[in-house]
């Protein structure tokens, strides 16, 4: 063990590959090369279990690429199914600049959904509210319910330290069981499990809304969330990276004890930075009932977009102009991957992605020799 | 609504969450936190349902889930152990990656109808024993009987032998252990093997024994979180884990009765009149969790007890660890 401290992987023959840790940075373009290099791996890792169930994994494939990307009709349902991932992306990205584990996004996204809901279903504001007053109000109210969804997991581990993991994923659960309530009992529909639809003012304005006047827009789906999801990034930015606030975050995430010495206050951050998260998550959940479901309804509110933003917070190093793009090619993922047999291959496409990107990240941080063993390096 | 049953059914689901939860427990113990177990539980439940349907040999789909589910836990060991990644993120990658391949490998599993299970059986003696007999020891499966004696083992495994020593080591002082000779990096891959192959029991326990079949994500429903939610209420501890499995056990299974009578204790049975009342009483579990984790950290606090010292950091020879 004289011979070096860096941990051996593998001998064979003569040779023995040995890894270094890196000293000094590697360059910007390695970083997504690695990335990228990873994301190949997935997908060829995928094509095999894809074959092993017995589908062709190139149609498969080539299937996602069309089916997302092919037309601009298909374009603009790719940003559809985008735009509540950026909302949840940029939520988790906040909470885990702080090493702040939200797996509950969620939850947050679902409250928030119900939160929006409750202003029509209630009803809070009456049918005929105008929807510049409407869908400011429904903004609100999902972001309070997400914030107060991130809340509760963020004041228990503040002040009786319970792991976040585990106190948010079981706050998912939770949040179905509610919504549950409200579309089957309270609120539903002649007995089917789903809320009345929403008076079309209390909906986003979508591009097809404009089809009178611009031909070219008829038939486009995107709605208003897009540009809600875009801000929220650009706000989530400024604070992270322009603001004290952001310092703060950035410091007890890279070393807490430091933040401690420096009088960081981390039990309020815990807190705040859990709302900030949790009241993101929300926005995306009112968009997504708003913008496209139209009514509250379980199934497609709680289609695992709170589990997709962690992956591409992750794929974009929380980075929040690298998630609004990686969310697209999420988006294209999720949109094709509705017709695909069998049906949990975006799933686990996006796992075994995330999987091979934190293997990946070995990379940055080591550097691979190839050493004849006996001859000193 | 017999207490007896609803008891006797508790512990037969409780020992799903036995599983997991132990195995989970022997994991962290080597300094390894694998937040995968649901994933596992998952893979493990569907391998095991998969291969009974396919031979019609439950002790095979068995023994498969737990290899299966084993051999998935060592995609977390290669990124944590070797590569020194976060053991957060990992878990999480790998509960995506267990359920997402559970669900294409599963696709059609659902319409598989009824297969051979594995074998349930009441104890001669023991089952005579007023109330504890009926409750743990009448046609009980199998699994639920080796489940009474992994808690015994497993508490004087870590705390009696000289492999559990080992183990404690390295999830307590990883360079000590190392000095002494211990394989730090072995220790570790092997224990998250362990909790890999009682993870995927756990998973089979559900489809093969306690609630036969497959139903996608919803097979497992959250129980590996409960799992590891169920380590930390422990303290680490199996005897604490079993208590805590079994409790939830019945629990469950209370929450699946209680809206059958008409009548609840001499009144009106408001779940039975309001059956939307159901969703909050399927919220139970998932807020029982987070209030017995309240409890844990609490009390981990006050006796400055708590998690193995290493639990979460990967170990580098030659760096400086705790």
């Amino acid at each position: 063990m004289s011979e070096t401290t860096s941990p051996k992987i593998r001998r064979r023959g003569g040779f023995r590959l040995q890894l270094e840790p890196r000293l000094e940075e590697p360059p910007r373009w390695f970083p997504v090369a690695v990335s990228l290099g990873a994301i190949l791996v997935a997908l060829v890792l995928g094509g095999i279990v894809i074959a092993f169930a017995g589908g062709d994994p190139f149609r498969s494939y080539a299937h996602i690429a069309r089916a997302s990307f092919g037309s601009l009709g298909v374009i603009s349902d790719t940003i559809v199914k985008a735009t509540p991932i950026i909302l949840t992306a940029l939520a988790c990205s906040v909470a885990f600049r702080m090493k702040l584990w939200n797996i509950g996004a969620e939850g947050q996204f679902i409250m928030g959904a119900f939160g929006a809901s409750a202003i029509v279903l209630t009803p809070i504001l009456p049918a005929e509210t105008p929807r510049w007053l409407f869908v400011p109000v429904m903004m609100l109210a999902g972001m309070l319910a997400g914030a107060l969804w991130g809340f509760i997991p963020g004041y228990l581990k503040a002040k009786f330290n319970v792991n976040e993991i585990i106190s948010t994923l079981m706050l998912n659960y939770i949040s179905i069981a509610w919504v549950n309530y409200w579309v089957f009992g309270v609120w539903s529909e002649g007995g089917f499990q789903m809320s009345a639809k929403f008076p079309e003012n209390a909906w986003l304005p979508r591009l097809l809304d404009y089809a009178d006047s611009i031909p070219a827009l008829r038939g486009l789906t995107t709605h208003a969330g897009l540009l809600l999801g875009i801000l929220a990034a650009f706000v989530v930015w400024l604070v992270i990276y322009r603001s004290r606030w952001g310092y703060e975050i950035r410091l007890i995430g890279d070393n807490p004890a430091a933040a401690n010495y420096a009088g960081i206050n981390i039990s309020r951050n815990v807190i705040f930075v859990m709302m900030l998260s949790g009241a993101l998550a929300g926005l995306g959940g009112m968009s997504e009932v708003t913008g496209v479901v139209h009514r509250l309804q379980t199934s497609p509110i709680a289609a695992g977009y709170g589990f997709t933003g962690i992956i591409v917070a992750w794929l974009a190093k929380l980075h929040p102009a690298v998630v609004i793009v990686v969310s697209i090619l999420f988006g294209a993922l999720l949109l094709a991957g509705r017709e695909i047999q069998p049906s949990g291959v975006p799933k686990m496409i996006q796992g075994i992605i995330l999987v091979s990107l934190i293997a990946s990240d070995f990379l940055l941080r080591y550097r691979l020799r190839l050493v004849r063993v006996g001859v000193e390096a | 609504m017999d207490p007896l049953i609803i008891l006797q059914a508790g512990v037969a689901s409780g020992t799903v969450l036995l599983f997991a939860t132990i195995g989970e427990l022997l994991t962290e113990r080597s300094g390894v936190l694998n937040l995968g177990v649901e994933g596992m539980m998952l893979i493990g439940a569907m391998t095991g349902f998969s291969v009974t349907v396919a031979t019609g040999n439950p002790w095979l789909g068995l023994l498969l889930a737990m290899l299966v589910a084993g051999l998935l836990s060592q995609v977390h060991a290669l990124i944590t152990i070797t590569l020194q990644a976060d053991q957060v993120v990992s878990g999480l990658a790998l509960t995506f990656l267990g359920t997402g391949i559970s669900l294409v490998l599963g696709e059609g599993l659902s319409k598989a109808g009824t297969v051979a299970l594995l074998p349930s059986f009441s104890i001669p003696l023991l089952s005579q024993i007023p109330i504890l007999g009926p409750i743990f020891f009448t046609k009980q499966s199998i699994l639920v009987y080796i489940g009474y004696l992994l808690v015994p083992a497993t508490w004087y495994f870590i705390n009696r032998t000289r492999p559990g020593l080992h183990l404690r080591a390295v999830g307590e002082y990883p360079a000590a252990a190392d000095a002494l000779g211990i394989n730090v990096h072995g220790m570790r891959y092997l224990y998250v093997f362990v909790g890999g192959v009682l993870a995927g029991l756990a998973g089979a326990t559900i489809s093969l024994a306690v609630a036969p079949g497959w139903f996608s994500e919803l097979t497992t429903a959250g129980q590996g979180w409960i799992a590891v939610g169920l380590v930390i209420f422990a303290q680490w501890d199996p005897v604490r884990a079993a208590v805590g499995s079994y409790a939830f056990g019945a629990l469950r299974r209370l929450i699946l009765d209680i809206q059958g009578p008409t009548l609840l204790f001499g009144f009106a049975n408001p779940f039975y009149y309001n059956p939307y009342w159901g969703f909050f009483l399927q919220m139970l579990p998932y807020a029982f969790t987070v209030i017995v984790l309240v409890i844990g950290s609490r009390e981990a606090i006050r006796k400055r007890l708590g998690a193995p010292a290493a639990l979460g950091t990967p170990y580098i020879r030659g760096e400086r660890g705790l």
